[in-house]
């Protein structure tokens, strides 16, 4: 298929496995730059799985081997010599919880900065309220920048994340099922946020709710049990699947 | 029809009637703990409470009872502590966040852990002949304060670790997750949020550890504590530079379960009145600890919501 855009990420015959359970089977999807991808399907299709091969979060698990390769720009993330502190600042994350660090609303945001060893107060004063602006958390705690985050809703606190992770500038955000602890006004504001973000960054949102991929996302992925079984432009996935397994999914005939 | 409707109503109260028993002997049981707790305060107290003066307080044991004190000895236990927790508390966070941060799962960490909870149940003395064979002979630190801090820091050590490692697992896993995926180190997610989140379980696992080795009195008397001390240790600040001394490191000691441990052994009535008012002393601090840990624990939790 052709992209939108030029792909800035490449995955190649990836097989990932959690001991010797296969949750990848030879995945192969180019995310292009600047768009919003959705990962779409069924619970246990291993959506949530790839994403988190994309900067490398499942490292962090223990007895998981995975095999194929994962390029960013052209170079794989997954060669020896790729430091994974690095990446991760280039492609940032937003998890199905909100997790917002029980700290005020500033240091969460400047949490990115402060460790590589930015302190200067009037710098950090300025990302903050950028920030909270492109996350549109601005306006509702502009007055309370000194406050617990854990005192915010938790369509805030969601959207702190959000603002949390811009802030150390990622070319990449990875969105794991971001609204789906979420009511639907929370969720439309984070769906608006997406689409003016996906302007600046390149956007990979997994997600449960179908008409969400449709109304956020230009390309969606469909897996299904560990296989990327259709890969394409949104509008076309959703009114006219080349496959059979898609169409029965997405007409809620399974799933 | 009716038959069947009066045998299960019998049942139902059989049931209740069992239901009842069981609450009832649960209440007894905790109350026998409670009623021989108070009743050993309250005898504590009758016998020791009239000896309590500052006098008692301020002066060295003596051949007289109504002229002997603890000072040496509450002093003794004081310097004790401090090292005992200066010397635990920085090796037995270090181990836990280790273990639980950085250890890779495999059968070398099983091991070591299975290993760190046996230690926690050996018995003190234990220590006491180890610390004797160790810290005195081999090492030749005497019968010293530092050797009783040393032994009552490794008899706590596993203590410590096993605590920290419980506030530690009590942080969230997405907080961990929240600061690697914005770049940060293992070390800056240790210690800019696990430690911070888990300082208040920490903190009480220390507090209660060393309630435990302030009553300690085997292993201090196995590595050469001595029971009539009639001198204080160096002083650890001095008016002249550089200001701050360790001779009383060195120096020999008593702890206050020895004293009473020594008046109590004495035929004289008199001086089991001064082992009971030491007795109610040791107590006091230990309560003051325990309630220095549940506001240690209220305050930090206050602080930290998920």
């Amino acid at each position: 298929m052709t992209l939108p855009s030029e792909p800035i990420i490449q995955v190649r015959d990836l097989d990932f496995y959690y001991g010797t359970v296969r949750a990848l089977k030879s995945v192969n999807v180019d995310i292009p730059g600047k768009q919003a991808t959705a990962f779409i399907g069924p619970s246990g299709c291993g959506k949530t799985t790839l994403l988190r091969c994309l900067n490398r979060m499942n490292d962090l698990v223990s007895n998981v081997s995975i095999k194929g390769s994962v390029k960013l720009d052209g170079r794989d993330i997954y060669d020896a010599g790729t430091d994974v502190i690095d990446l991760r600042r280039r492609v940032g994350m937003i998890f199905q919880k909100w997790n917002p660090f029980p700290k005020s609303i500033y240091e969460n945001v400047v949490y990115g900065l402060r460790i590589v060893g930015i302190n200067n107060r009037s710098r950090l004063d300025e990302v903050v309220e950028n920030n909270l602006k492109r996350a549109a958390l601005w306006d509702e705690v502009k007055d309370n920048l000194h406050k617990s985050a854990s005192d915010l809703s938790g369509g805030q606190q969601q959207r702190l994340c959000i603002a949390r992770a811009l802030a150390v500038e990622p070319e990449v955000l990875l969105m794991d099922e971001p609204c789906s602890a979420l009511d639907p006004i929370s969720t439309a504001k984070i769906e608006e946020l997406i689409h003016e973000l996906k302007h600046t960054f390149t956007i990979v949102i997994v997600t449960h709710n179908m008409q969400q991929a449709a109304r956020v996302s230009d390309v969606t992925a469909f897996f299904y049990l560990g296989e990327l079984i259709e890969f394409g432009e949104t509008g076309r996935i959703f009114t006219n699947p080349e496959k059979r397994q898609t169409e029965d999914y997405i007409t809620g005939r399974f799933g | 029809m009716e038959r069947n409707q009066s045998s299960r109503d019998n049942k139902t109260a059989r049931r209740k009637f069992y239901d009842r028993t069981f609450a009832m002997l649960g209440l007894l049981a905790t109350f026998i703990g409670l009623i021989t707790l108070f009743a050993l305060m309250i005898d504590l107290a009758t016998d020791g409470a009239g000896r309590l003066s500052r006098q008692f307080l301020l002066s060295f044991p003596s051949r007289f009872p109504e002229q002997a004190g603890i000072l040496s000895a509450w002093v003794g236990t004081t310097l004790v502590m401090l090292v005992t927790a200066l010397t635990a508390v920085p090796l037995g966070v270090a181990a836990g966040v280790y273990l639980e941060e950085y250890a890779p799962k495999n059968w070398l960490t099983a091991l070591i852990e299975i290993n760190i909870a046996n230690l926690a149940g050996v018995p003190s003395i234990v220590y006491g002949l180890m610390a004797l064979g160790l810290f005195v002979y081999q090492l030749r630190l005497g019968h010293s304060i530092l050797t009783a801090g040393l032994t009552l820091a490794l008899l706590i050590l596993p203590i410590v670790i096993v605590a920290t490692r419980e506030a530690i697992r009590a942080v969230p896993g997405i907080m961990r997750e929240a600061a690697y995926a914005l770049g940060a180190t293992k070390w800056q997610m240790v210690k800019d949020h696990v430690l911070p989140y888990s300082t208040g379980g920490i903190l009480t696992g220390v507090i209660i550890a060393l309630s435990r080795a302030i009553g300690e009195t085997a292993p201090l008397i196995t590595i050469g504590a001595l029971t009539f001390i009639a001198f204080l240790p160096d002083s650890p600040v001095k008016p002249e530079f550089p200001f701050i001394s360790f001779d009383w490191l060195m120096s020999p000691f008593t702890v206050m379960p020895i004293q009473m441990f020594n008046w109590v052994s004495r035929p004289q009535e008199e001086f089991h009145l001064n082992a009971a008012a030491t007795g109610l002393v040791l107590m006091v601090m230990t309560l003051a600890m325990n309630a220095l840990a549940i506001y240690l624990r209220y305050r930090f939790r206050k602080r930290i919501r998920w």
